[in-house]
């Protein structure tokens, strides 16, 4: 056993246990700088993770085979420290609308949800996937419901809350169901017994549960009602979080399940995957269209996103599964963009409507230029991440289409379904670039005053969106290489 | 680096040195936009002296290998088919920069907006590379959107900015479809073109493959012209768009499809474009009476011309649906010449409007007298549309009329055809001279004033390409020839073998067709002279 391969995940807990105790010792004036400091180590952690020193990148597996570091998981583990940093940057400049005196608590919650996430990543074993997802989903409910004074934060708590143990139960009956017939819990050794129980309908529907128990988490049709509710209820940088974090860590270990424990069983279910993908993205960008409400838009765009990302799972093929890795940095950059804008200028209104964002072109033409680019990646237009995220896609789906013996029809369809939901999507996405700069509706134009962090982070947010779009060689060299050796 | 990579930079880099020049430096945001369309213009004519007609391949290549996995590069030439473009493209955008005094309030976006349309689809037109070609399209395609809905004009300006944008969209995102689905299908791993042409000469595409993706090219590009019945976006979008934006996208923009389709689906998929193109020649038809009539019935003088320019569109798809050299040598011609020509119409609107406040044609009228140059540079833009000899346009409705009746199964839209333009085109753009310049003045009007020196050169420039290439077509005509004979030629065995006959009647039908052909380039001789 090599436990030093955990020493990212330790490191991680230690900050947030700073945090959470630096909130003793820090005056209720200098909180902000509580974050800060989260984000100088979170920050820290991540250069000597990504300049491959420490013990970050060495591969190989630990616990019994239960926790491993492969090319995936620490793509995955920089796309999270990548979140995570940029929601605290966003959580600072939200500080003042959380519960007075808490705010050390909610950064120290969100660090600690970055390490469930960091050890989803790494889950190579049942067990191990339930804990990391409980480690997520048990802090969310606490970020979900952090504005205690809000009936709506709470509301979305209380949702999040019976909807997330539902689907933890039917996770964990799922696994059980899968351990009492094959006597396995760890994905590699269960990939070798699995064909041999290809008949059994009760390992089956084992298999059929542990997705319903991954759906929740990545809002995929029919187990996306929450999302919305949720995502404008909670308090902006946790939806920021839940949008960017908690997807990607269901898509991670959607990816392991399916491709590394069950491979076999996987083939089969093409069929399934195709249609949950279509459903779920017309699901979202249709109900989308007639929101008002900027934060359950995106709530609902995000279901679409997770349709868009379910193509590439239902293609089957490795460069649908690159596609998906891409796919989600680009999303990370452009979600948390959005969430920057809204979390700084609609915080101080009563809701989060679009028509509150009217002349944000002549009050903040960064924070303008901002969500513009954010809405016009989304919508998946060149030469934006979003665009080049699509365009892997789809082409995976196309190839998929041509190797598939008998599905090329539902393969071509599914194709079809994704372009009309792109094209409704860039009605509702303009809608808002429209109340930015063309938008009569307001009387309120001053000017609004921007923090050097949250100027740094727009910046960093804007680089991203157009380095994922203009030079996408880099990243997606990495996510080829990533899912070449964890995926067979 | 080649030519074209700083033909299509210049106003690139402009864009993105105005981000940081701030917004109250009016003259020098105007003076780089213009500087830098100016060099680029100035280039794309150098380019077009120094290109050598009917050599083997293209020409200025260059390439850098841009994301190796997938086989995308930065891949930029010219042969025969865009160098034309490109010097129109160039040009027109030098005379949209130009145009764009128009514009009073936040000038510096809308320079930034207007350069990147400019620069991307100049690009889109050098590329050599799937990826690429469409990616520039669309970085251009996207400031029209956000141009229409800014500084668009009029109570229909949501409207149209959604419509447009919609509709143009879902274009695009079809023929990123079928652009894909060739990539997957030819097996080359690479979006290089000349690679993918390549591959597919050596293992020809399965003819069901070509049969789902030629139609996705087909009507994906097609939307992007306005073929008919997908064209409803087109008058309305341009009769809202300030001038310097449909002046780009009606002259410019629209040719892409018409480009994407001579340059990638004729050639790759021979047989299933072989059987599409009746089909095409029929919703040609559409275009050219259907829209024409429309065109007709326009109180407003900006949507009469919107749809006239739907309706020459419907000539070049006429050229391309001929499949023989002389049929789409004409509808490379026609995409040069509308360019010029309705990026003149449209600036000309654009002045009248700047100066009336309206475009109806109710209340315009008797205005030469008050703009003498503005007038009769409009007349002389009205004549050009329905075909005078002398400008451009002329030659290459004639060579279309030529190639498409030397195919026996076009006749009866040949003639369709020629009644569309000479009488119907006749009738809306006589009509509108009529009210718009001639007749009694309305008292209004009194204070209007012409065009002084500096507002009468991009009329003056783009007047004076179309009598260029209308009295010397052969400058276009020496270099489209021989790489349109190379598209074309792989027809020759798909005709031969389609036709239902034995071998008797083939050696006879062979013979008459190369009279035809000879015929027909007797004819296109004459032209050229």
């Amino acid at each position: 056993m090599n436990s030093s391969l955990i020493s990212l995940e330790v490191s991680v807990i230690a900050i947030g246990l700073v945090l959470m105790l630096a909130d003793f010792f820090v005056p209720a004036e200098r909180r902000r700088f509580i974050c800060y400091f989260g984000i100088v180590a979170l920050g820290a952690l991540l250069l000597i993770n990504l300049s491959g020193n420490g013990n970050c990148d060495i591969q190989g597996t630990a616990f019994n085979g239960a926790y491993i570091n492969d090319g995936l998981a620490i793509f995955f583990k920089r796309f999270f420290m990548i979140a995570a940093i940029l929601v605290l940057f966003i959580a600072a400049e939200f500080a003042d609308k959380l519960a007075a005196g808490a705010v050390a608590e909610y950064y120290s919650l969100i660090v600690f949800a970055l390490a469930g996430m960091l050890f989803a990543a790494s889950s190579n074993d049942f067990a191990m996937l339930f804990v990391s997802i409980e480690l997520i989903t048990i802090t969310f409910y606490v970020l979900v419901s952090f504005q205690r004074s809000k009936i709506a934060s709470l509301e979305a708590g209380v949702k999040y809350l019976i909807l997330g143990a539902l689907s933890s139960a039917f996770l964990i009956f799922g696994i059980a169901l899968i351990w009492g017939t094959t006597g396995e819990l760890n994905f590699t050794k269960l990939a070798a017994v699995a064909p041999q129980f290809e008949t059994s309908k009760i390992f089956l529907l084992g298999v059929l549960l542990v997705l319903v128990g991954l759906g929740f988490k990545i809002a995929a049709f029919p187990f996306q009602i929450w999302a919305p509710d949720v995502y404008q209820g909670a308090p902006t940088p946790t939806t920021a979080f839940l949008a960017v974090g908690s997807k990607a860590a269901g898509f991670v270990l959607l990816l392991r399940v399916l491709f590394t424990a069950l491979p076999t069983v996987t083939m089969h279910w093409e069929k399934l995957l195709i249609v949950i993908s279509a459903i779920t993205i017309l699901w979202g960008n249709l109900c989308a269209l007639p929101q008002r409400n900027l934060k359950r838009m995106l709530g609902y765009s995000s279901i679409a996103h997770a349709g868009y990302l379910l193509l590439g799972v239902a293609a089957l093929n490795a460069s649908g599964q690159a596609a998906i890795l891409y796919y989600l940095a680009g999303y990370l950059f452009t979600t948390l963009a959005a969430f920057l804008v809204i979390a700084v200028v609609l915080r101080h209104l009563d809701n989060t409507d679009v028509s509150g964002l009217a002349g944000l072109s002549r009050r903040s033409p960064l924070l303008a230029a901002t969500m513009t680019i954010s809405m016009v990646s989304l919508a998946g237009i060149p030469p934006l991440a979003g665009f080049f995220g699509k365009f892997l896609l789809l082409k995976s789906v196309v190839e998929a289409a041509k190797a598939t013996h008998g599905h090329e029809t539902a393969y071509y369809w599914l194709v079809a379904i994704a372009l009309t939901g792109v094209v409704i999507s860039i009605y509702y996405y303009f809608n808002v670039v429209r109340a930015i700069f063309w938008s009569k509706d307001t009387e309120d134009l001053s000017p609004i005053q921007l923090s050097a962090p949250a100027k740094l982070t727009a910046c960093v947010c804007i680089a991203g969106i157009f380095w994922l779009g203009l030079f996408p060689n880099t990243v997606l060299n990495l996510a080829q290489q990533a899912v070449a050796v964890a995926v067979q | 680096m080649s030519i074209l990579t700083y033909i299509a930079g210049w106003p690139l880099l402009a864009a993105l040195a105005l981000v940081v020049v701030p917004r109250n430096y009016r003259v020098i945001i105007r003076g780089i936009a213009i500087l830098a369309t100016a060099i680029s213009a100035g280039l794309a004519i150098k380019m077009f002296c120094q290109f050598v007609p009917g050599s083997d391949g293209f020409q200025f290549v260059e390439q850098h290998t841009w994301v190796e996995s997938l086989g995308i590069s930065y891949h930029v030439g010219v042969d025969g088919l865009n160098v034309g473009l490109i010097l129109m493209g160039a040009i027109v955008g030098f005379a949209s920069t130009l145009c764009a005094f128009e514009i009073q309030s936040r000038e510096k976006e809308f320079y930034i907006l207007l350069l990147t349309m400019i620069g991307g689809i100049l690009a889109a037109f050098a590329s050599l590379d799937l990826f690429f070609f469409y990616f520039l399209h669309e970085l251009a395609l996207v400031p029209t959107f956000i141009m229409i809905g800014i500084w668009g004009r009029g109570e229909k300006k949501n409207y149209a900015t959604f419509q447009i944008t919609l509709y143009l969209s879902i274009g695009a995102l079809i023929a990123l479809i079928g652009l894909i689905a060739l990539y997957v299908q030819s097996g080359a791993n690479s979006f290089d073109i000349p690679k993918i042409a390549e591959q597919l000469k050596a293992n020809p595409m399965s003819v069901n493959a070509q049969h789902y993706i030629f139609p996705l090219l087909l009507f994906g590009f097609g939307i992007l012209v306005s073929l008919w019945p997908f064209h409803s976006w087109a008058p309305l979008g341009y009769a809202v768009a300030p001038s310097p934006t449909s002046m780009m996208h009606a002259g410019v923009l629209k040719k892409f499809g018409l480009y994407g389709l001579i340059r990638i689906a004729l050639p790759l998929m021979p047989q299933a474009a072989h059987s599409w193109m009746n089909i095409l020649a029929w919703l040609c038809v559409g275009n050219i009476l259907y829209v024409g009539w429309v065109a007709m019935r326009q109180k407003d003088l900006n949507l009469l011309i919107g749809n006239s320019s739907v309706a020459h569109m419907g000539f070049i798809f006429l050229g391309i649906a001929s499949l023989n050299l002389i049929g789409v040598t004409g509808a490379v011609l026609i995409m040069i010449a509308h360019g010029f020509l309705a990026a003149l119409t449209f600036a000309l609107t654009g002045y009248i409007y700047r100066q009336t406040g309206t475009l109806q044609m109710s209340e315009l009228g008797g205005l030469c007298r008050k703009l003498p140059f503005i007038g009769t540079a409009l007349l002389m833009a009205a004549m050009a549309g329905c075909g005078l000899p002398g400008f451009a346009n002329f030659v290459g409705e004639a060579t279309v009329f030529f190639g498409a009746w030397s195919q026996p199964s076009l006749h009866v839209i040949t003639v369709i055809g020629l009644w569309g333009a000479l009488v119907i085109g006749g009738v809306y753009m006589t009509r509108a001279i009529r009210t718009v310049l001639h007749g009694p003045l309305p008292e209004k009007w009194n204070t209007l004033t012409d065009a002084n020196f500096w507002r009468k050169l991009p009329y003056a420039l783009l007047l004076a390409s179309l009598f260029v290439f209308g009295i010397w077509p052969r400058l276009l005509t020496e270099k489209i020839n021989p790489d349109v004979a190379k598209i074309v030629a792989v027809y020759q065995p798909v005709l031969a073998v389609s036709a239902p006959v034995n071998t008797l009647q083939k050696t006879a039908a062979h013979k008459t067709d190369s009279a035809a052909g000879s015929a027909a380039n007797e004819q296109l001789a004459i032209v050229n002279k």
